[in-house]
C-alpha cells in the first residue's frame, strides 16, 4: 500500500514544485480573460464562443459563491486579483466596492443605450448589466380556493385575513431578506419600518434562514408542500416555475405581487479590476456583456432583466413577469452606512 | 460435586465435544489432557457459564447449572492469555472478585494482601499489570482467580506461555497452592509432564470423547488402545494378527509374541497392536519367550542409560530399547520381554 | 559520511527525534496549507490597511452564539453518544441479514450537503411532510401536529443523524478488536453482565469513546448549515455568525475574532480530551482472542438486534429513503387545488440531470461531476493517509512535542470553512497554485478536515500492536521496512479501512471550503446539488434531489468498494 502511496506523493509535491518554476504567461500577449462572479453566473456557450472568436481569446470564469463570497474575495485580492473582470456586484454592495477602489473607470461607448435609472456610479467604476426585482410571490391555487383577495400592498400584509400567510428570509443571512428588509424601509421610513415589522410577526409571519427553506420548504406555490402561499422570492420566479415545470404549463402556479414598494429593485455592475494586466481585453468584454446578444442571453440564463432596452425579451419572460411599476429603492451610500444597524434591530424586533 | 453429563457441542458444523461426561470430587485436582484443539477449553467455558452447549447439562451437587449465569456460578477461570484487566493495578485486579461479592473494603484489603503472600508478591500490590513478566502475571491471575474463594477452579493451560524451568518452578508452586486451598480444581493442559506433576486424575480428550480416565500410573501401565499409548509416548507399537487364545499369540513382523491383555482379547484372525517398553526390555534373551533380534543402529547415552535403536528388518526399521549397558553400533543384538510386559492393545478406535 | 550515519542513528534512538521525523512531513503539511493562509487572513484584516481598531470592535455579539454553540454541540454529542453506542454494540457484536447494507446506509448522512439533508427531513417531518399528513389524516386533524423545523429540536435530531456514523465506526471498531477473555474473566469473578460493561468493557472503550466524542463534539460545535437551515433564524452558532458577519455584513475584522475564538475553543476542547483521555498512557494488552460477530441466539437478544436496527433505521434511513423517494415522484401542483399534488411516479428528474436545456456553459452532466467528486476523493485518501500513518507513529513515541503537535493538527476541525477558504484566496492566488489547471486546493482543503479523523481511527491501533510482535519479525531478520509492512501494515488493516472511508466520505461531501476554491471546470457533486436547488421551479428542485440521490449511490458505491479490498471473510465494522 506504502509504496503504492509514496510515488503518488511524490509526484504531487513535483506537480507543486514544477507549478512554482513554471514562467508566468508574459503579459505582452494575452491569451484568456478571466471573469470573477457570483455562483448564479449562467450564460450560453455559443454567446461566450462568439466572444472568444471575435477577440481570439479564451474566457475563463471563476465562480465563487454568493455575492458576497465573491466581493470579499475580490477585496481580500485586489493587490494580485484573482481576474480581470468583476461582475454580480448588486446595488447593496456598490457602496463598498467603490470604497474599496477595485475598479478601474470605464466610460464605455454602450453606456449610451442605457437608462439613466440603472448608472448608479456616476464616475462608472461599476457598469449595470441587468437588474431583477425581488417580489412577494403568491400561490394562486391558495387565493383561488380560499376565494381571498391578492394582498396588492405592503400594509394589505398585516391585514388579519391573510395572518399566517407569508414567510419571509432572515436579512442576517439572506440577500433576498435583506431586499425586502429594505423595501419596507424605503416605503415606510427609517421611523416606520420596526412598527411595521412588529405588526407582521403579531400577524404570524414566519421567518426562516435562506430562500431555499422558504421556497421550497415554506411556500405552498412551487412544489406544492408548504404552508405558506406567500413568499419573498424574485419577480422573475413564477417565469422560472414554468421554464422549469415537469409537464408544460400555461400559465404559472405563482405570480408576484408589484404594489407600490412591495419589490426592491437589484441591479447587478460589472467592472475592471483594478491590478488586471489585460484592460483593453476587459474593456472589450464589458462592452460585450452591455451589447445586444449577451443582454438577450441573461433571462433565460440568470432570470434577471437586461438593463440595454433594444434587447428584446423572451416569451416567457414578456408573458409570466410582471414588471413593477413603483419598485423600491435605496441610496447605495445610505445602504452601506446602516445595513448592520438596520439588520441588527430587525433581529431584536422581529427574533428577540 | 461437579457433574459434566453428555455434553455435546460442534465448532464451525464439525463436532467437536461429542458427549463428555465426568466428575470433579471435593478437593480433588482433575486434569483434562488432549492434543490442541480438541475441545478442553471449550468445554471449561461450559462449565463456566461462558458459553452454551448444544446438547447434555453441568450439574453442581445435582442440581441442573443451566439456569445459573455464569456470573452467579462461582467458579473461578484462570485464563491461558490470563486476561488480567489492563486498567486496573495488580491489586485492583486480585480485589475484583471480592469487590462483585460486596465484601467490606478492609476485608478485601486483607484478603488481596493474604493472597499477594500466597503468591510471594507483596511488593507488587500497585504495580500495572502491562508491566509484569509472564510468571509474575500468572500468579496474579492465579491469586486473582483463588481470591473469591470459589467452589471450584479452573485452570486454562495456565503455564503454558512460560519457559521450561519457569514452568516446573511454577507447576510445583500450583500444586501446594491448590492443596493448601483443597478447592477441587479442573487443570486443562496438552503437556503430560505437567499433567502428571498436577493430578490427582487424569481425563485424556479425544475426538471430542474421553478416552479414559483414572490416576496417571493408570495411563502408563493400562492405556486404553493405541492412540492413548501413542499420546503418551509409551513405547514401541507393532501390529499383528491373532493366531491362538489361551495362551495369546500373535504373528507380527517380529515373529510369534506371546503378550498379555487387560481387556478380553479379539477373536482369531483379528488385528491386534502390541506395546514393547523400551525400559522392559532384558538383555538376558536366552530363557526367554520373545526374543527380538535386530542390528545396533543408534546409540544415545540418556538419563543414566544407553537408549539404543534397532534395526530388525524391512517392515520393523526401528526399535527402541533402554539398556544399562551399552553395545557396539552395527552389532547385532537380542533382547527379550516377558509376556506381562507386551501390552496388547485393542486397535477399535482412536488410531491416528 | 560513516560519522554522519552514527550521528543519525543515535538521533533516532530517542524518542523526541523519532516523532519529530515522523512529524515533518504533516507538520510542514499543516503550516503550509493550514496556518499559513489562515494567520495570512487574520494579518491582513488586522492590517491598518484595513482600518482595524481594536477599541471599536464590539464584542456583544460573541457571547450569546457562544454559549448557544457551547450548549447545543453538548446536548448533541450526549443524544449522538445515546444513539451511537448502541448502534456500535449491535455492529461489534452480531450478525444479522442486511448488516453491510445497513452499515453503508448508516454512513450516508455524513455526506450530504445540509439543503438537501432539509429537503429530507422536510419531506418526512415538515408541515406536508409524510408524518404529518398521515396524522392528519388518521385522526382527522385540522393543523400538522408536529412541528419539526425552526426548532431546537430540529438541530439535535439532524447533528445526530449526521454524526452517529462517527460514534459507530470508531467504537464499534475498538468493541470488535476487544479481548473477550476480559470480558470472560470479569464474569468467571462474579461481575454480572452490566457490571461486566461498567467495570471492564467501558474503561477499555473509553479511549475510542472519547475520541469518537471529541470529533462529535467539534463537528457539532463548528455546526453551520443545520443550524441555518433546519434551526432557523433564532438560533446562531459562532459558525453561523462568521458567516453572517463576513459575507453579509463584510465585517472581517469582527468575523476573524470570531473564528480566532472559536479556534481557540477548539484547542482547549481538544487539549481538555487529551487530558482526560491520557493520550498514549494506557496500553491494551494484545487481543489475542477477539469475538466474531455472530447471529443472535435468544429471542431477547433477536428482540433487542430489531429494536435497534429499527431505531437506526428510522433515524438514519428514513430521512434519505424519503428523499430518494422524492426525487421519483411528481410534484407538480395540480391547478385550483391546493396542497394536491398530481401522483405518480417519474424519471424525467434523472433524465433532465443529463441534457443541457439552455446551453448554459456551466452546465454540469452528472457522470461529470461523479467523476470530478470521486477524483477529489482518492486525492483526499492518498494525502490523509499517507500523512495520517506518519502521525500516528509520531503519537507512539513518547515524547514531549506530541502533547503540543497533537492538538495543533486537530485545529482544522475547529476552523471555520469561510475563514479558511478566504485565507486560501489569499495566500495561494499565485503560482504554482493559481497556474495549475487541476484544483488542487480542493483535496488538500479536504484532507485537512479529514487527518484528525483518520489520526483519531489509527492511533489507538496502532498502539495495540505488541512491540513483541516487530521485535520477532527483525529477529527474524526483516528491515525496518518490511517490519512495517509485513506485521503493522496488516494488523492496521481494519482501522485503515475505516480510515479511508472517513477520509473518503468527508471529501465526498464536504461543502464549504469547496465553494471557494472550486472551479467552474471541475464542478463536484454536491456544488452541482446547490446549484439546482437554488433556483425556482419544480424541475430544478426535482433534480437537486436526484442528484442528491446519485451522490448517496456513489457514497455507497465507493464505500462497498473500499470494503472490497479488504481480504474476504473477515468483519471488521
Amino acid at each position: 500500500m506504502k509504496h503504492k502511496v509514496t510515488p503518488l506523493l511524490l509526484l504531487l509535491i513535483v506537480t507543486m514544485l514544477l507549478g512554482a518554476c513554471a514562467p508566468e504567461p508574459s503579459p505582452g500577449e494575452p491569451q484568456s480573460l478571466t471573469v470573477m462572479t457570483h455562483d448564479s453566473f449562467a450564460i450560453s456557450e455559443e454567446v461566450i464562443a462568439q466572444f472568444e472568436s471575435e477577440h481570439g481569446v479564451t474566457v475563463n470564469f471563476v465562480r465563487s459563491g454568493d455575492t458576497g463570497t465573491a466581493l470579499n474575495q475580490a477585496i481580500l485580492t485586489k493587490s494580485n486579483p484573482l481576474a480581470d473582470v468583476f461582475y454580480g456586484l448588486d446595488n447593496t454592495f456598490l457602496t463598498r466596492a467603490l470604497e474599496e477602489e477595485l475598479f478601474l473607470p470605464y466610460d464605455s461607448p454602450m453606456l449610451d443605450q442605457i437608462p439613466d435609472e440603472f448608472k448608479i456610479d456616476p464616475g462608472n467604476h461599476a457598469l449595470p448589466v441587468d437588474y431583477g426585482d425581488v417580489c412577494i410571490n403568491y400561490d394562486k391555487a391558495f387565493f383561488e380556493a380560499q376565494a381571498l383577495p391578492i394582498p396588492t400592498s405592503l400594509e394589505d400584509l398585516i391585514d388579519p385575513r391573510y395572518a399566517g400567510l407569508l414567510v419571509t428570509q432572515n436579512p442576517a443571512t439572506s440577500s433576498p431578506g435583506l431586499a425586502f428588509l429594505m423595501a419596507t424601509i424605503a416605503h415606510f421610513g427609517e421611523d416606520g419600518y420596526l412598527d411595521y415589522w412588529q405588526a407582521l410577526v403579531e400577524n404570524g409571519l414566519t421567518v426562516v434562514s435562506n430562500w431555499e427553506t422558504a421556497y421550497y420548504t415554506n411556500f405552498s406555490g412551487s412544489t406544492g408542500q408548504g404552508p405558506q402561499p406567500l413568499v419573498v422570492s424574485y419577480g422573475s420566479s413564477p417565469a422560472a416555475e414554468v421554464i422549469f415545470a415537469q409537464t408544460e404549463l400555461e400559465e404559472s402556479p405563482t405570480g408576484s405581487i408589484i404594489g407600490p414598494n412591495t419589490c426592491f429593485r437589484q441591479i447587478e455592475f460589472v467592472g475592471i479590476l483594478r491590478n488586471t494586466a489585460n484592460p483593453d481585453l476587459a474593456k472589450a468584454f464589458v462592452d460585450f456583456m452591455l451589447s445586444v446578444p449577451f443582454q438577450e442571453d441573461i433571462p433565460m440564463q440568470m432570470f434577471v432583466f437586461p438593463v440595454n432596452p433594444q434587447a428584446s425579451l423572451p416569451e416567457a419572460f414578456l408573458e409570466h413577469v410582471d414588471i413593477p411599476d413603483q419598485p423600491a429603492s435605496l441610496p447605495p451610500e445610505l445602504i452601506d452606512a446602516n445595513r448592520e444597524a438596520w439588520i441588527n434591530a430587525w433581529l431584536e424586533a422581529v427574533l428577540d | 460435586m461437579l457433574t459434566v453429563k453428555a455434553i455435546e457441542k460442534s465448532y464451525e458444523g464439525e463436532p467437536l465435544l461429542n458427549g463428555v461426561s465426568f466428575d470433579v470430587h471435593p478437593s480433588e485436582t482433575i486434569c483434562l489432557l488432549g492434543p490442541s484443539g480438541s475441545g478442553k477449553s471449550t468445554l471449561l467455558r461450559i462449565i463456566a457459564g461462558l458459553e452454551e452447549s448444544e446438547g447434555g447439562e453441568v450439574l453442581w451437587n445435582g442440581r441442573s447449572l443451566a439456569d445459573t449465569p455464569a456470573h452467579q456460578r462461582r467458579f473461578g477461570l484462570m485464563f491461558q492469555d490470563y486476561a488480567l484487566f489492563p486498567h486496573r493495578n495488580v491489586s485492583e485486579n486480585i480485589a475484583f472478585g471480592l469487590r462483585m461479592q460486596k465484601l467490606p473494603p478492609q476485608e478485601i484489603q486483607t484478603r488481596v494482601d493474604s493472597a499477594l503472600e500466597t503468591i510471594n508478591m507483596a511488593g507488587f500490590a500497585h504495580r500495572k499489570v502491562t508491566e509484569l513478566s509472564g510468571g509474575e502475571q500468572q500468579r496474579v491471575a492465579l491469586a486473582r482467580a483463588l481470591a473469591p474463594n470459589p467452589r471450584l477452579l479452573m485452570l486454562d493451560e495456565p503455564l503454558g506461555a512460560l519457559d521450561r524451568t519457569l514452568r516446573e518452578q511454577l507447576s510445583q508452586e500450583l500444586r501446594r497452592i491448590l492443596h493448601q486451598s483443597k478447592v477441587p480444581a479442573i487443570y486443562v493442559t496438552h503437556d503430560q509432564e505437567e499433567a502428571f506433576a498436577i493430578a490427582d486424575r487424569l481425563l485424556l480428550l479425544h475426538h471430542g470423547v474421553i478416552l479414559q480416565s483414572g490416576p496417571p500410573h493408570d495411563f502408563y501401565h493400562h492405556p486404553r488402545n493405541v492412540w492413548v499409548a501413542k499420546f503418551f509416548g509409551l513405547g514401541n507399537l507393532v501390529k499383528g494378527t491373532i493366531v491362538a487364545h489361551s495362551p495369546l499369540q500373535v504373528k507380527t513382523h517380529l515373529g510369534l509374541i506371546h503378550p498379555s491383555c487387560d481387556q478380553d482379547p479379539q477373536p482369531i484372525g483379528a488385528e491386534a497392536t502390541l506395546l514393547f517398553r523400551p525400559t522392559q526390555a532384558s538383555q538376558s534373551p536366552q530363557e526367554m519367550k520373545n526374543r527380538i533380534t535386530g542390528r545396533v543402529f543408534d546409540q544415545v547415552f540418556q538419563n543414566g542409560r544407553y537408549h539404543i535403536t534397532l534395526q530388525i528388518n524391512e517392515q520393523v526399521p526401528d526399535f527402541h530399547v533402554l539398556l544399562t549397558h551399552p553395545v557396539e553400533i552395527g552389532a547385532d543384538l537380542a533382547v527379550a520381554y516377558q509376556p506381562a510386559d507386551v501390552l496388547c492393545l485393542q486397535n477399535d478406535f482412536g488410531e491416528i | 559520511m560513516n560519522t554522519l550515519r552514527k550521528t543519525l542513528f543515535r538521533w533516532l534512538k530517542q524518542p523526541t527525534w523519532r516523532a519529530a521525523l515522523f512529524w515533518l512531513l504533516p507538520a510542514a503539511f499543516l503550516v503550509y496549507f493550514f496556518y499559513q493562509p489562515l494567520l495570512a487572513l487574520f494579518n491582513l484584516v488586522i492590517s491598518p490597511t484595513w482600518g482595524f481598531d481594536l477599541s471599536a470592535l464590539d464584542l456583544t455579539p460573541v457571547w450569546r452564539p457562544l454559549s448557544f454553540t457551547v450548549g447545543q454541540a453538548l446536548l448533541s454529542t450526549l443524544l449522538t453518544l445515546i444513539i451511537g453506542l448502541p448502534g456500535a454494540w449491535l455492529f461489534a457484536h452480531f450478525t444479522f441479514p442486511g448488516k453491510r447494507t445497513l452499515k453503508i446506509l448508516t454512513t450516508l448522512p455524513f455526506i450530504l450537503p445540509t439543503v438537501v439533508v432539509a429537503a429530507g427531513f422536510n419531506s418526512l417531518l415538515g408541515p406536508r411532510g409524510w408524518v404529518n399528513l398521515g396524522l392528519m389524516a388518521l385522526f382527522d386533524l385540522p393543523t400538522p401536529p408536529v412541528r419539526f423545523l425552526n426548532t431546537f429540536g430540529a438541530i439535535l435530531v439532524a447533528h445526530v443523524f449526521y454524526n452517529t456514523t462517527i460514534m459507530i465506526r470508531v467504537v464499534s471498531n475498538a468493541w470488535s478488536q476487544m479481548n473477550i477473555r476480559l470480558r470472560h474473566a470479569a464474569q468467571v469473578l462474579g461481575a454480572s453482565p452490566w457490571r461486566t460493561f461498567r467495570e471492564v468493557t467501558l474503561p477499555l472503550l473509553r479511549p475510542s469513546i472519547l475520541a469518537g466524542t471529541l470529533l462529535v463534539f467539534l463537528f457539532n460545535f463548528t455546526s453551520f448549515g443545520v443550524v441555518l437551515m433546519l434551526g432557523g433564524p433564532q438560533f446562531a452558532t459562532l459558525e453561523v455568525e462568521i458567516y453572517t458577519q463576513a459575507l453579509h455584513l463584510l465585517n472581517l475584522p469582527l468575523a476573524s475574532m470570531l473564528s480566532i475564538l472559536q479556534l481557540a475553543c477548539t484547542l482547549l476542547i481538544t487539549l481538555g480530551h487529551n487530558r482526560v483521555s491520557g493520550l498514549g498512557e494506557m496500553v491494551i494488552s494484545p487481543a489475542t482472542r477477539t469475538m466474531a460477530a455472530r447471529p443472535a441466539r435468544t429471542t431477547l437478544e433477536r428482540a433487542v438486534i430489531i429494536l435497534l436496527v429499527a431505531s437506526l433505521f428510522i433515524l438514519l434511513v428514513a430521512p434519505l429513503a424519503s428523499l430518494a423517494l422524492r426525487s421519483f415522484v411528481k410534484l407538480e401542483p395540480t391547478r385550483g387545488e391546493r396542497g394536491e399534488v398530481e401522483r405518480g411516479l417519474t424519471l424525467q428528474f434523472y433524465r433532465e440531470l443529463g441534457v443541457n436545456r439552455r446551453g448554459d456553459l456551466f452546465f454540469v452532466p452528472p457522470i461529470a461531476a461523479a467523476r470530478n467528486s470521486f477524483m477529489f476523493a482518492l486525492i483526499t485518501i492518498l494525502i490523509t493517509l499517507s500523512l495520517g500513518i506518519l502521525v500516528a507513529y509520531a503519537l507512539l513515541q513518547n515524547s514531549a512535542i506530541n502533547k503540543i503537535l497533537d492538538p495543533l493538527m486537530m485545529l482544522p476541525l475547529g476552523a471555520s470553512a469561510i475563514t479558511l477558504g478566504l485565507g486560501f484566496i489569499i495566500v495561494f492566488n499565485r503560482p504554482p497554485f493559481s497556474t495549475l489547471r487541476f484544483p488542487i486546493l480542493i483535496p488538500i482543503a479536504h484532507a485537512l478536515v479529514a487527518l484528525p479523523f483518520i489520526v483519531r481511527t489509527l492511533s489507538p491501533a496502532l498502539r495495540n500492536i505488541p512491540s513483541s510482535l516487530r521485535n520477532a519479525a527483525r529477529v527474524l531478520g526483516a528491515s525496518p521496512f518490511k517490519v512495517w509492512r509485513e506485521v503493522d501494515l496488516p494488523l492496521l488493516a481494519p482501522s485503515l479501512l475505516v480510515s479511508t472511508i472517513f477520509a473518503f466520505t468527508i471529501s465526498l461531501g464536504e461543502f464549504g471550503a469547496s465553494t471557494f476554491l472550486v472551479r467552474p471546470d471541475y464542478p463536484t457533486m454536491p456544488v452541482a446539488i446547490f446549484r439546482y436547488i437554488s433556483q425556482p421551479g419544480a424541475l430544478n428542485y426535482g433534480q437537486a434531489l436526484a442528484m442528491s440521490t446519485l451522490l448517496m449511490l456513489v457514497c455507497a458505491l465507493g464505500i462497498f468498494l473500499i470494503e472490497r479490498l479488504q481480504k474476504p471473510g473477515k468483519d471488521t465494522f
